[in-house]
């Protein structure tokens, strides 16, 4: 798959889209993305909620995602109440019951004669695995399936404040129940944590919630199904992973890069600056664009081509700096243990028929994943 | 076989030693406070940051262009910095210390 970027970052290292009337210049460049996401004062994510969303989600939320749309100093304090909680899927106790549920849902797959990626499998694997992150009941898992692949967002539209409307009440209905019986899930360990000398509050944790739920949705939900797609077309690259499971952990960061399942993120321009000689206007929106950064050829070697086994992947698929991806210790152990299962009991993957999501975003459209991808697992002689 | 110390933010001192692999690996496998080497040594995600200390900056060698490129963004950079998991392990390396930059 080539990049639809590319022509523009070697000419100019930006691109535009508008988005709801709030423009977007779309930085491009590796470094210039980089450089950008340090640089928080000129480049803000503490904006108006929604802002640095892309498409924006002004209309459609008022709280404000906690650390994501926080800067430092603030920022640092948010995450360190929670950097620990999101460390947890290293632990062998976690691992080894991701390993069970994705194991249990790749042999549900192999029993069928063709099943439809999404709906069947990857939200199913998404949202139970959600419920180890959150240290939940594994029946929640069930509710949250009902909700569909994004929770912002309905076939068909881009924003949907109806369904933004079931998780908030939902969210703010399992912290009134731990608020009255305290457990050691996520909802408890939140409304117990101290803040600047205080107890976080309410719309606080929220913010947390909201984050862990929208952020890891349909990011983790790209990244298996468009791996299912790579790995039915390279079967010999699960055949080299079955022999040499040392090289997952290089091949799931090739994954992320090279399908980067979070397009862009922006920030808002708190003073009148330029990039790439583009002069860009205090109060307007850049974005990172990281699907761009992580083909840009001046860094990448063959960035087109998917490389396993690559060694050197300075990639910006979690994001970079103060705001990298918080959830991605739980969404690099899905993919490692999803892959390992995969190639341990799949021998092929057979596409039976498949409808590509395509962003359009502005002079560019690009492939994010699938909106539906029926195939048949064939699973290997024992 | 090699013997590597690392001085961890709380002064802490723990020397442990291995034949191959990355210093990052030889780290997060002994659980060195503040080396997480969260994207496995691909020089992604720059968690495995170390100071080299001057004595023994020549032996362990310069970081690449892509290395730098990283540390130049990271607020705890100087001119010792290295990401651990882009140094190899070999017996030349017996000996070194490694100041845990975050």
């Amino acid at each position: 798959m080539g990049c639809p970027f590319a022509a523009a970052r070697q000419e100019t290292g930006i691109g535009k889209m508008d988005d709801q009337n709030d423009p977007v210049t779309m930085l491009l460049r590796l470094k210039d993305v980089r450089k950008t996401a340090h640089n928080y004062k000129t480049f803000q994510s503490g904006a108006v909620p929604g802002r640095i969303v892309i498409p924006s989600e002004v209309s459609i939320r008022d709280t404000r995602q906690i650390p994501f749309e926080v800067d430092p100093p603030e920022h640092g304090e948010y995450r360190g109440l929670v950097e620990a909680w999101f460390k947890r899927p290293l632990e062998e106790a976690y691992t080894s019951k991701l390993t069970q549920q994705i194991e249990n849902a790749l042999d549900e797959a192999l029993s069928k004669n063709s099943l439809e990626v999404i709906e069947e499998m990857m939200l199913p694997i998404q949202s139970r695995a959600l419920t180890l992150l959150l240290n939940t009941p594994y029946k929640e898992a069930e509710t949250w399936i009902s909700w569909g692949t994004h929770v912002f967002r309905s076939e068909g539209e881009a924003l949907d404040a109806d369904k933004a409307n079931v998780l908030y009440d939902y969210i703010d209905k399992e912290f009134d129940k731990a608020a009255q019986n305290p457990s050691d899930d996520l909802y408890s360990a939140l409304l117990n944590s101290d803040f600047q000398g205080r107890k976080l509050n309410k719309e606080e944790a929220k913010g947390v919630m909201v984050l862990t739920f929208a952020g890891g949705r349909d990011t983790v939900i790209n990244a298996l199904t468009n791996t299912i797609a790579y790995f039915a077309e390279h079967p010999e690259s699960l055949e080299r992973l079955s022999k040499e499971p040392k090289v997952i952990g290089n091949t799931v960061e090739e994954l992320v890069r090279y399908f980067s399942p979070l397009t862009q993120m922006g920030r808002v321009v708190t003073e009148d600056t330029s990039v790439c000689n583009e002069n860009i206007k205090a109060d307007s929106r850049v974005s990172l664009c990281w699907a761009s950064a992580n083909r840009d050829e001046s860094v990448f070697e063959n960035a087109n081509d998917v490389i396993i086994d690559r060694k050197l992947n300075p990639h910006v698929g979690f994001g970079f700096s103060h705001h990298k991806c918080l959830g991605a210790t739980h969404a690099r152990q899905i993919m490692k243990v999803f892959i390992k299962a995969l190639s341990q009991k799949v021998d092929r993957i057979e596409i039976l028929d498949h409808k590509d999501n395509i962003e359009e975003l502005g002079e560019f459209k690009r492939k994010v994943g699938f909106h539906s991808l029926s195939v048949k697992f064939h699973s290997k002689k024992s | 076989m090699a013997k590597i110390t690392f001085i961890t933010s709380d002064e802490e001192k723990i020397t442990v030693e291995a034949e191959s692999g990355s210093v990052m690996e030889l780290a997060v496998e002994n659980d060195i406070q503040g080396i997480d080497g969260d994207c496995g040594g691909v020089c992604s995600c720059a968690t495995c940051h170390v100071h080299v200390l001057p004595e023994f900056v020549e032996k362990i060698g310069e970081a690449s262009e892509i290395e730098k490129d990283m540390l130049e963004l990271d607020d705890h950079a100087n001119e010792f910095s290295r990401l651990s998991c882009q140094i190899s392990i070999s017996p030349e390396l017996d000996g070194v210390v490694l100041r845990v930059a975050n």
